[in-house]
């Protein structure tokens, strides 16, 4: 079972690694979000310093947004996905595995780059290890929402935009969990609690979400 | 006739096609007493004046948007368990009532707002997830729309539900503890001592008036929606004629 589930990352890594396009693009799209918002705000850093855990939190929510179609989306032209439903392994725990691959691809770049737009925005020191601490719980928990709205939309022509109104309002505890930590650590309260309450959704996520992307697998392979 | 016999779409189509102008007489009726009492009867509030008779629609409509939401959940449950197809036309014709009363609400909440709080919207807890709310709403809507095949349109949508209902009260959290780490209830109308009696009572009316309003809009829809599902059916033949 762990066999197939490691194979199923290994490849996707691989196709991730060989269209390496695709991994800039959402990377990209993530610190340009974030650029525009002093554009258009203006420059002062205490008001930066202020919006500035919301509006990475922000990018980090629509950049995992327009990864998302990615998730199932070329398993599903290419057959692969039929394959994966008729597997002797559970379905569930395949689509773990394949939103695992799909947050190392996606997800944790933008963990990586989230420090360089924390001083950006001139967040202190503390402020950048929850951020980082924060976005390790937080993208995970968006990932793992999002492959429900993405396995839903499968295959539909509205796809794109239909899923940012499926799976946005979902994401607004990470949000509000998310920027809060950062915030709370900033202003010197300490973001244990609101990290503590990430994790929580995590586990939450990870025990509830594969299986209804699995049954909206299954939904979307039938017809 | 055991009561799982209504499942099917044939039997039921009869028990709502009479069961429905019932329902719109009573909700006529009551709405218009409510209507009457909330506008002639109830005594003007003290202290927030003649404005405060909104929440005689306000507040019945806010009800109405979560029960709505959670009938869909359960009718969605029942359909994914038993794989009944009048579930999913239930919780298809439940859902542009809700939609609509999520909407009424935020509306005459703003319009509320605006005289007693001086603020056309407010970044309140309960606020903030009704218009969450509604963007749920509008997502089963749009998902379903989206679906062209009936049967994964069903499926998919009530399990959106369920994923929806499961997330409303983290969601409701979430944002009360936001609302109170951003800032201190400053117009919280909490210290309201107790209601007149004649308040309550037109309250409850037109609580019910919205109760048989959304029984018998959903009624009257899932008619629609079970004749043109079923189309090709017999029944609908010797229906219809």
């Amino acid at each position: 079972m762990s066999d197939a589930a490691w194979c199923l990352i290994q490849r996707d890594l691989r196709i991730a690694w060989r269209r390496r396009g695709g991994v800039l693009l959402t990377l990209c799209f993530f610190v340009l979000i974030a650029l525009l918002f002093p554009l258009g705000i203006g420059p002062e850093a205490k008001t930066l310093r202020l919006i500035g855990p919301g509006i990475i939190w922000v990018s980090a929510l629509l950049a995992s947004l327009l990864a998302l179609p990615h998730l199932f989306a070329a398993d599903y032209q290419d057959g692969s996905l039929e394959h994966l439903l008729l597997a002797p392994q559970p379905l569930v725990w395949l689509v773990l595995s394949k939103i695992v691959a799909h947050w190392l691809i996606t997800g944790l770049p933008l963990v990586l780059v989230a420090p360089v737009l924390g001083l950006q925005y001139t967040l202190p020191d503390v402020g950048l290890w929850t951020l980082v601490a924060a976005l390790l719980l937080g993208t995970p928990i968006l990932s793992l929402f999002g492959a429900i709205g993405a396995a839903l939309t499968l295959g539909l022509r509205s796809g794109g935009t239909l899923l940012a109104l499926l799976v946005l309002p979902l994401y607004v505890p990470v949000l509000i969990f998310g920027a809060g930590a950062v915030e709370a650590t900033a202003s010197g309260l300490g973001g244990q609690a609101h990290l503590s309450l990430l994790g929580g959704l995590l586990i939450l996520a990870l025990l509830g979400t594969p299986f209804a992307t699995a049954a909206a697998l299954r939904l979307a392979a039938e017809s | 006739m055991r009561w799982s016999a209504y499942a099917a779409p044939a039997a039921f189509y009869p028990l709502a096609r009479c069961w429905t102008p019932w329902f719109w007489r009573l909700a006529l009726l009551l709405l218009a007493a409510g209507l009457y009492l909330s506008f002639f009867v109830a005594p003007t509030d003290y202290k927030q004046g003649e404005g405060y008779r909104i929440i005689f629609v306000h507040v019945p409509a806010a009800w109405m948007s979560m029960l709505i939401y959670l009938v869909m959940a359960g009718w969605s449950l029942i359909g994914l368990i038993f794989n009944t197809r009048l579930s999913a036309m239930m919780t298809q014709a439940l859902a542009p009532t809700g939609a609509m009363f999520t909407f009424v609400a935020l509306w005459t909440g703003a319009f509320w707002g605006k005289p007693m709080w001086g603020t056309w919207w407010e970044w309140d807890a309960r606020i903030t997830s009704e218009l969450i709310l509604l963007f749920l709403y509008l997502g089963y809507l749009a998902l379903r729309n989206a679906i062209p095949e009936p049967r994964r349109a069903d499926r998919a949508s009530s399990l959106l539900v369920l994923v929806g209902v499961v997330n409303i009260p983290i969601i409701y959290f979430s944002v009360e503890w936001w609302h109170t780490l951003h800032q201190g209830s400053s117009i919280r109308l909490n210290a309201q001592t107790g209601m007149d009696e004649t308040m309550l009572v037109t309250l409850l009316v037109m609580v019910l008036g919205f109760w048989t309003y959304s029984i018998a809009m959903a009624l009257t829809r899932v008619q629609r929606i079970m004749l043109q599902r079923e189309r090709t059916a017999h029944w609908v033949r010797s229906v219809i004629r």
